[in-house]
């Protein structure tokens, strides 16, 4: 008899998951019909491939991908901004991109996000092309103190209420009316309930509201083309692996509501409401990960890490202030089910020995500037090893640098299985030829025998 | 009471310096004493952050707790002597770009140090380096970026220096991200460096300090 999801055991829940992902569905919920026998062959190939790693086994060879920025996007010749304001037209890079370079699995088009509903909110988190930065640069953000150092309290009582009414308001100028608004957990009964719904009648709200709808609308339209693609490239043989999205929580409080010069401040100020605070936040972002999980299917979960790297704290720091919570986030996505991904970009050399606290076969690690060969040693046994092909490399250099820093990664951090060949960093500028060379010559080379 | 300032900023010790200072301005202490004490303090966080005992959060911490100790002698600095300063390196991050924790970290690390600097902010036109080199006389250029896409406006920007007949008169240094020797050769930069302390160590080596 099947068991409950509630009563299998993690090994169990990855297996369910991995048998899902090789029995894809198409949008009505019927067996997805590939183009060909030998897309479908390919597709389950690769999660497989994908899987053996995941797990730490040696395939039939080093699975390979490519998880650029807004390379696509600039290798089918049209500027970051086309991309933002025209779905159909980044769709189409997107697409391009996989079928010239074949990597085993792929990523959808998702990455640009769409210009229009970044206007329609007023986003001013961000400078997008055309938007303070130049129509040929990608999205930046806009670092500031988007949360006050005295409004700790108010995060760790309420995250919701503080995101809706302060957070929000202040990172999207068409969100202001939701300063008026009370919180939900007033509408309790009978007598007053009418009273907590009179903000909705006044014009302010009402135009936060409609403001709400023409985005939706617009993300909407946008997704319906991005989806599109990603089914037909599913029915070629490339799977789309990306099954939501979720961060450390001292990157949440650190990015984009404190700022890094804010965070900073608190870690020697305010270190125990900052610890307060993590600790608040992690079941939100450990359901920001299982929650985009369900709705994808897909339980792969992608965490980009940002001020845990080598240098930006000490190894105390790191372990009191980075670790903990990012090791519950962890731990509470791979008890749900969940394959965190997770990218440690800049280099994670001093931290490797903290990391080999996790289960294993669980998680993968996408390494940007990391030893890999000591990343082997001490941590290959535990996690899947990602990347790290040089963006450098991949810009500067030849297809013959390629091929050998290639040939020492399969040699080294492959060896036995549970390596993914990638680049380490997200790029947007590289030499065709040199994208190309890294995928063949992983194809080629890096046969398990 | 000689150098309990420097030990108090050099250990991070925010509310305890702030309180030094009140006291012995109070007590009649000279403010330059203090802004010296205050400027060694920030050498040892300097070689500490060197040494791998400091790290980011710490120099950022470090110039926070020194700009409230300046904020709090200005009133009664004398304007007079304004300190001879080392040499001045042009700073920016390169076009196209707006990262600015890195250039910031370095500039700062670079005034401590006594340099001028003249910070021209993020995303700037090659242009305006090639104009800044040019109205400043400065002899070190140092180009800041975090994307890929920064490779190539280095390159420009010391492309156009060049063209411009100036290239003789400064070195470059680069630094950001994903910056490493190969990237240093393909813009043509002179060197690079890797956190804010390489950078001062590059402008000591070229205009001496």
């Amino acid at each position: 008899m099947e068991k409950k999801w509630e009563e299998m055991t993690a090994d169990e829940k990855q297996e369910a998951q991995f048998q899902k992902l090789l029995s894809p569905k198409d949008p009505e919920g019927n067996d997805l019909q590939f183009q060909s026998p030998e897309a479908e062959a390919a597709y389950k190939a690769s999660i497989n491939r994908f899987k053996d790693a995941v797990q730490l086994k040696a395939s039939d060879r080093v699975p390979v991908t490519v998880f650029p920025g807004w390379y696509p996007v600039l290798y089918s010749g049209m500027t970051p901004q086309e991309a933002m304001y025209d779905y159909e037209k980044c769709a189409a890079a997107f697409k391009k991109f996989v079928l010239d370079f074949k990597p085993d699995v792929q990523w959808g088009g998702v990455m640009p996000g769409p210009g229009k509903f970044f206007e329609i909110l007023d986003y001013k988190l961000y400078a997008w092309p055309g938007h303070g930065v130049d129509t040929d640069s990608g999205y930046q953000c806009l670092e500031g103190e988007y949360m006050q150092p005295h409004e700790y309290d108010l995060l760790i009582t309420d995250p919701s209420f503080f995101f809706r009414n302060f957070y929000l308001p202040r990172v999207f100028g068409a969100l202001e009316g939701f300063t008026m608004l009370p919180p939900l957990t007033g509408i309790l009964e009978m007598y007053g309930v009418a009273l907590n719904f009179i903000p909705y009648g006044l014009p302010p709200v009402q135009n936060t509201f409609k403001a709400l709808f023409e985005a939706g609308a617009e993300a909407l339209r946008w997704i319906t083309v991005m989806g599109g693609v990603d089914g037909e490239l599913a029915t070629l043989g490339f799977p789309n692996i990306l099954g939501g999205f979720t961060k450390a929580p001292f990157d949440t409080i650190g990015d984009t509501l404190r700022g890094t010069k804010g965070i900073i401040m608190d870690m020697y100020r305010q270190p125990d409401k900052l610890l307060q605070a993590l600790e608040a936040i992690t079941p939100i972002m450990i359901g920001m990960g299982l929650g985009a999980s369900q709705q994808t299917g897909n339980p792969i979960i992608f965490m980009p890490l940002h001020k845990g790297a080598d240098g930006f704290m000490s190894d105390e720091q790191f372990k009191t202030f980075y670790w903990p919570t990012l090791k519950a986030v962890i731990g509470g996505l791979i008890e749900g089910g969940c394959i965190p991904f997770i990218a440690a970009e800049g280099g994670y050399n001093s931290r490797l020995e903290v990391i080999r606290d996790l289960p294993k076969g669980k998680t993968i690690w996408m390494f940007d500037q990391t030893d890999m060969v000591k990343a082997k040693e001490i941590v290959g046994d535990t996690i899947c090893l990602w990347g790290n092909m040089p963006s450098t490399l991949l810009k500067i250099g030849t297809p013959q640098d390629i091929k050998d820093y290639a040939r020492k990664l399969i040699d080294t951090a492959g060896k036995g299985g549970g390596f993914i060949m990638a680049n380490g960093a997200f790029f947007d500028h590289a030499k065709p030829e040199n994208v190309k060379a890294m995928v063949d010559f992983t194809k080629e080379y890096g046969v398990y025998k | 009471m000689s150098g309990e300032l420097v030990k108090l900023l050099s250990d991070l010790k925010e509310p305890e310096a702030l309180e030094f200072v009140e006291k012995a301005l109070a007590q009649g202490t000279d403010p330059m004493d203090l802004l010296k004490q205050a400027k060694e303090g920030m050498n040892i966080v300097g070689q500490r952050f060197a040494d791998e005992d400091y790290f980011i959060p710490d120099l950022i911490f470090s110039g926070e707790i020194l700009r409230r100790i300046i904020s709090r002698l200005e009133p009664h600095l004398k304007k007079a002597k304004e300190e001879k300063r080392l040499g001045k390196v042009i700073i920016g991050t390169v076009a196209g770009d707006i990262h600015d924790i890195g250039k910031d970290l370095v500039v700062f690390m670079l005034d401590v140090h006594g340099f001028e600097v003249i910070d021209l902010g993020i995303n700037v036109p090659v242009e305006k380096f090639v104009t800044a080199i040019k109205e400043s006389g400065s002899t070190i250029v140092g180009l800041s970026g975090f994307l890929t896409l920064a490779f190539d406006s280095m390159k420009d920007t010391v492309d156009a220096i060049k063209e411009a007949g100036l290239r003789d008169q400064v070195k470059i240094m680069i630094g950001g991200g994903q910056i490493d020797e190969q990237v240093k050769s393909f813009t043509g930069a002179d060197a690079y460096g890797r956190d804010a302390v390489a950078a001062v160590k590059l402008a000591q080596g070229w205009i001496g300090g």
